[in-house]
This record gives C-alpha cells, sequence and structure tokens, in this order.
C-alpha cells in the first residue's frame, strides 16, 4: 500500500500535466454541477419564500362593478364592502378558517421625536397575523384580540418601517405618532420578501387593531378583506359560497365575475408550483449534460494515458507482473486521481457558495440568486459518477494492455 | 535421466507466422534447438534473421504459431498467463537492447521490482537490492534515474533487475547494442562471471568479440538454424 502511494507520487510528478488535467477535470466537472444546481435550488427556495412573502393559501376579496343588470339593478353599480360582510361570512360560510377585513390608508404622517415619514396604515383583525404572514420579531406581537376589542392605540411596523423611524433603537415599547395620534409600538415584522404584492410591500406599512382604525378614520367601506379556507382543496367550494352570501347581502348576480374581485393564491401557487418544476427539470438537464461534458473530458485524458502506458504495463509483465497486479496499480492510480478531484471539487464549490453566503448582498437579484443551497446527494452522486466514468476509462484500456502478449505490449512506444 | 536433469530449454519444430493471409512472413523455420543448463550460448545472425523472435519466445513473451517449447522439461503451451508470469518472474530475467527500465524510478526501486511482484519480504528484499547494485557495481548510484546514468549503467541496472530473483535461465537482446565499445565489453565481461557463477545464459549480439567468450554459438540465418555450435 505504501508502496503504492509512493508510486502514486511519484506518477504525479512525471505525469504532473496529464493527472492534474485529469484532476481538473474532475474538479471543474464536481463542481460546475453542484454550483448550478446549487444556485438553481437556491433560487428555487427564493422563489418559494418570496411566494409565501404575501401569505400562502389565502383568497384576497375587494369590491368591483356590476357588470350584469339584476332585480331591476342597472350594470355598472359599485359593490361597496363594509365590516359587517366580514362578519356575516364568518357566521354563515363553512370551511372559513380565518378572514380579517383590511382598511387601508396612504399618505399617513408617522412620527419619532425630530423624524418624520409618509406611509400607509392598515387596520385588521389579529388573524391577519397569520393570513399575511406578519409575523413578529423576537420580544414582541402582532394585534391582539384584547387590543381589537378595547380599540386600543397599538401599532405593528412593517420592518422598514421600524428601521428608518428607530434606526438601532428597540422600537417595542415606544411610542409613536400617526397623524399627531400618540400608537404605542407592540411588535415589529420579521424581515421578509415577498414576490407579489398589492399597495406596496408589507415591510413598509404599519397595522393597528381594524376596531381602532374604524374610530380614527370613521371609515364606512373596507378595502378589501382576506380569508383562508381550512382546507386548500375546498377552496372553488367556499370561494363560491363566500360570492353567493355577498350575492345575496349586496343584491348583485352571483354569475357577475365583476361586481367583486377576488385574487386567489392558491391558484397563483399552483401556477408557481408548475415553474419550480419547470426550472427544476431544466436544471436537471443542463447538469445532465453538464455531466456527459465532464465525463467525456476525464474519459478522454483516462484513456489516453492508460495507452501511453502500455510500454511500462509491458515492461512489468516482462518482469512477471500478473495481470492482476498491474489492473491493481491502474484501478487504484484512477481511484486515487477520482477521489482526489471529486474531493476537490466539493471542496470548492463549498467554499463558492459559503463565499457567496458571506457576501453582504443586498437587493432585489440578490435575494433571490445569491442563496445558494447545496444538496449533498446531488454532490456526492456527481463526484461519484465523475470518478466511475473516470475510473472505467482507465481500466479498459490498461485491461486491453494486460491482456497482450508481452511482447506486444513492449513493442508499444 | 542425466540428460534431463541438465536440460533447461527445448525448442522442437518452433516455428512463428507473422501476419496471415498472403502477407505472411515466417520469422522462425521449425527450428530445433536445445540449451543445457549453465550454457553461455552467442545467438548471432544478421537483423531479421529472427534472432529476438526466437528470444522472445523462449523468455516465455510471445507464443510460437506451432511447435512446442520446454521449459525445465515443462511444455509451456499449457500455462495460463499467471503461470507464465511467474516463469517469467522466478526463472528467467532479462536484459534489453534499450534497456527497459522504469523512467520514473531509481535504479533501486528497478532493481527491486521483481521481489516485489514475488512478494518479497522488505528487509530481504531491500538487503538483496542493494546487494545485486553493488555486484554490478553501482551501490552508489542506487538512488539515481535511469536518465542520470550512462548507458553502460543502465544496461547494468538492467543486469541487476534480471537477477534480482536469482533466475536460472538469463536472456538478453542485443545488450550491448546500444553501446560503446568499451561498455559492451564491459557487460559481455558481466554475463561471463554470471556464467561462471552457474546461470545459464544466451545473448544475442553483434559484438564480435561473443564468439571468444560465449561457450557456444548459434547462428541464426532466414529463421533457420545455419550452425548450432555444437
Amino acid at each position: 500500500m505504501l508502496y503504492l502511494l509512493r508510486m502514486f507520487y511519484r506518477e504525479l510528478r512525471r505525469q504532473r500535466k496529464r493527472i492534474s488535467l485529469t484532476i481538473f477535470a474532475l474538479v471543474w466537472g464536481t463542481f460546475s454541477i453542484v454550483i448550478l444546481l446549487a444556485f438553481g435550488e437556491g433560487l428555487n427556495r427564493q422563489m418559494k419564500i418570496a411566494n409565501q412573502g404575501l401569505g400562502t393559501g389565502i383568497v384576497i376579496v375587494s369590491g368591483g362593478q356590476t357588470s350584469i343588470p339584476y332585480r331591476g339593478l342597472g350594470k355598472g353599480r359599485q359593490i361597496l364592502l363594509r365590516k359587517e360582510d366580514v362578519e356575516l361570512l364568518k357566521n354563515k360560510v363553512p370551511g372559513i378558517k380565518y378572514i380579517s377585513p383590511e382598511g387601508d390608508r396612504y399618505a399617513n404622517t408617522l412620527t419619532l421625536g425630530r423624524k418624520s415619514f409618509t406611509e400607509r396604515v392598515i387596520g385588521v383583525y389579529p388573524s391577519f397575523e397569520e393570513m399575511r404572514t406578519y409575523y413578529p420579531q423576537m420580544g414582541s406581537r402582532f394585534i391582539n384580540p384584547v387590543d381589537l376589542q378595547n380599540k386600543r392605540r397599538v401599532v405593528f411596523l412593517g420592518t422598514e418601517i421600524a428601521r428608518r423611524l428607530f434606526e438601532n433603537e428597540k422600537p417595542v415599547g415606544k411610542t409613536i405618532m400617526i397623524n399627531a395620534i400618540p400608537f404605542l409600538v407592540i411588535g415589529v415584522m420579521q424581515d421578509k420578501i415577498q414576490n407579489s404584492m398589492y399597495n406596496g410591500p408589507d415591510v413598509d406599512k404599519a397595522a393597528i387593531p381594524y376596531s381602532t382604525y374604524q374610530t380614527i378614520y370613521g371609515d364606512e367601506y373596507i378595502q378589501r378583506f382576506i380569508y383562508m379556507p381550512e382546507d386548500t382543496a375546498r377552496t372553488s367550494a367556499v370561494k363560491d359560497d363566500v360570492y353567493k352570501a355577498l350575492a345575496a347581502k349586496h343584491n348583485f348576480d352571483p354569475k357577475d365575475t365583476q361586481a367583486l374581485r377576488t385574487w386567489d393564491t392558491i391558484e397563483d401557487e399552483e401556477l408557481f408550483d408548475k415553474i419550480f418544476l419547470g426550472i427544476q427539470i431544466f436544471m436537471g438537464i443542463i447538469g445532465g449534460l453538464t455531466l456527459i461534458v465532464a465525463g467525456v473530458g476525464v474519459t478522454n485524458i483516462m484513456y489516453v494515458s492508460a495507452k501511453k502506458r502500455t510500454k511500462e504495463i509491458g515492461i512489468k509483465m516482462a518482469l512477471g507482473a500478473k495481470k492482476r497486479y498491474v489492473l491493481f496499480q491502474f484501478v487504484s492510480e484512477a481511484l486515487m486521481i477520482s477521489l482526489i478531484g471529486g474531493a476537490v471539487g466539493i471542496l470548492l464549490s463549498f467554499l463558492t457558495v459559503g463565499l457567496f453566503k458571506a457576501l453582504p448582498l443586498e437587493g432585489d437579484v440578490a435575494d433571490l440568486m445569491a442563496h445558494p443551497v447545496i444538496s449533498a446527494d446531488i454532490m456526492f452522486l456527481t463526484a461519484m459518477i465523475l470518478g466511475v466514468i473516470g475510473f472505467l476509462a482507465g481500466l479498459f484500456p490498461a485491461r486491453k494492455a494486460a491482456s497482450l502478449r508481452p511482447v506486444e505490449a513492449l513493442r508499444y512506444e | 535421466m542425466n540428460d534431463e536433469e541438465n536440460g533447461m530449454i527445448r525448442l522442437n519444430e518452433i516455428s512463428k507466422v507473422y501476419g496471415t493471409g498472403e502477407v505472411k512472413v515466417e520469422a522462425l523455420k521449425r527450428i530445433d534447438l536445445e540449451i543445457k543448463k549453465n550454457e553461455f550460448i552467442g545467438l548471432i545472425g544478421p537483423s531479421g534473421s529472427g534472432k529476438s523472435t526466437l528470444m522472445n519466445i523462449m523468455g516465455c513473451l510471445d507464443t510460437p504459431s506451432s511447435g512446442e517449447y520446454y521449459f525445465e522439461d515443462i511444455n509451456v503451451e499449457s500455462f495460463n498467463h499467471n503461470q507464465l508470469a511467474e516463469i517469467r518472474n522466478e526463472r528467467i530475467g532479462f536484459v534489453f537492447q534499450n534497456f527497459n527500465l522504469l523512467p520514473y524510478a531509481t535504479a533501486f526501486e528497478n532493481v527491486e521490482l521483481p521481489m516485489l511482484f514475488m512478494g518479497v519480504k522488505t528487509k530481504t528484499r531491500k538487503e538483496r537490492t542493494m546487494e545485486l547494485l553493488d555486484k554490478v557495481g553501482l551501490a552508489k548510484r542506487a538512488h539515481h534515474k535511469p536518465n542520470e546514468l550512462s548507458g553502460g549503467e543502465m544496461q547494468r541496472v538492467a543486469i541487476a533487475r534480471s537477477l534480482a530473483n536469482n533466475p536460472s535461465l538469463i536472456l538478453a537482446d542485443e545488450p550491448t547494442g546500444n553501446l560503446d565499445t568499451q561498455s559492451g565489453d564491459e557487460i559481455l565481461a558481466v554475463f561471463q562471471d554470471l556464467w561462471h557463477q552457474g546461470h545459464t545464459i544466451v545473448v544475442i549480439t553483434h559484438n564480435p568479440n561473443i564468439s571468444s567468450r560465449a561457450q557456444r554459438v548459434v547462428k541464426l540465418i532466414d529463421g533457420a538454424i545455419e550452425n548450432n555450435g555444437a
């Protein structure tokens, strides 16, 4: 064994070029596939997370205009939603897990000391947290039922707003002014990425209890309501029931698709899942092709080198080396080359991915692209496949050379 | 009985034909030859007379097209790949015109190689290797690689290697062919010494001095023995 290692080292020095080329081919093959798939998988995950930024399994409904005359009422009538509609649906329609109205006002002045910004304020129920992923950071909370019941002047800040108002200070427990009315900060949203939204990203919004909102602004109508069906498989039935209940209440034709505007994120999610699958298949194909290219590279080098060493095999056989000795030497050499190549490739992939994670990249593109995820399975599979290819490519010519009569192998230059 | 014990190799109507069909070349034509233990044979003949082919067959590096080859009274035809390797390893030592040393290994490692194939224990192997290098006067050059040695030195390494497993038969294919006259004579002197020590030696050569050193000279012309020197 020691002898083999020494021979390998010597071989390495003697055939520095070819062995380093083989190792390079292996390293590059492993590296490019692992990195390609790591970035693909990272993009995939980030897109999924971003997609969850709005919330998953929810339906968003806002008022529209009728497009069909109904019971003597003309078309073009505006349907305006109220908080009472939400209460009605809560009581009448089965299969709704959460529901919340959303009052939505822009151009509110948020002030802390001498700092002042103009932002959007929404009035919602506590269940908004779960549905729209308004998750609080550690040591803070979202609006709760008591806040709602007592019309408390409490506010839950979007991440960006909190950052701008408070910078390095802790917001929770402090008081800010919203349109000159003092509000107690009870929570700050966990940072999130969001790829679908209405009226801007959530990190730029401040949420207050709906009861407080209604009292302050005196709004009769709500901009929209959001609900989450208990079972996503039954979404369309729940959607129908909601539509019918509101049609009866607001006197419009339940078949009138323009009377209410419905945004079903569940449908979106199904579409996204298909896109994700598409991306994964695409990555798989590219990965496979890269693997083949790398495999051909490794095969070439191994094949040529084994051929070139026919004479060496001849000398050894003339001195009495048995076939299995010759093969063992080649096999162990090919294995060592494969091992080194695979290991270096894997190491390099880890380093690259680590580097990307350590880089302070910001912005939309970086959010999506700069989060590579290494899949251990793919990594080892790639290294193994390339190793096996290289190994076989070295083995077969060596086997052939070892089966020659020594005189033929010796004659080979 | 006595005869059999002294027999080293025996060739019985050995022929070797290269190529097939119309372009057949008959390299050896029904060669009969017997070599006894502890003979020193010089094998001479012009280029293309079949000397090397004969030597390759004697050394189990090649197989004859027809005829029988007895090595120590055993018909070699019955041997498989591994058994042939064993014979080459334990019974025969080769010396080639172009040395056939492993270029990346030192003199020491080259000499060590046949013992490695035989599975000689490390300690014995190292001692024997040094002993052999000393015998050919290269103990000081043990850790040099072939490209750091002169032609004569390389051939002496090759001879040391051929002796590694103390073979009964030493085959040398134009060992002096790539050497200057003086080195060539020295090499032939080494073979003569080995012969005196009890080895059976067959040397292919163009060196005219062979006839004065060898015990018997076999002359080959056009694939047939013209004079078996007996």
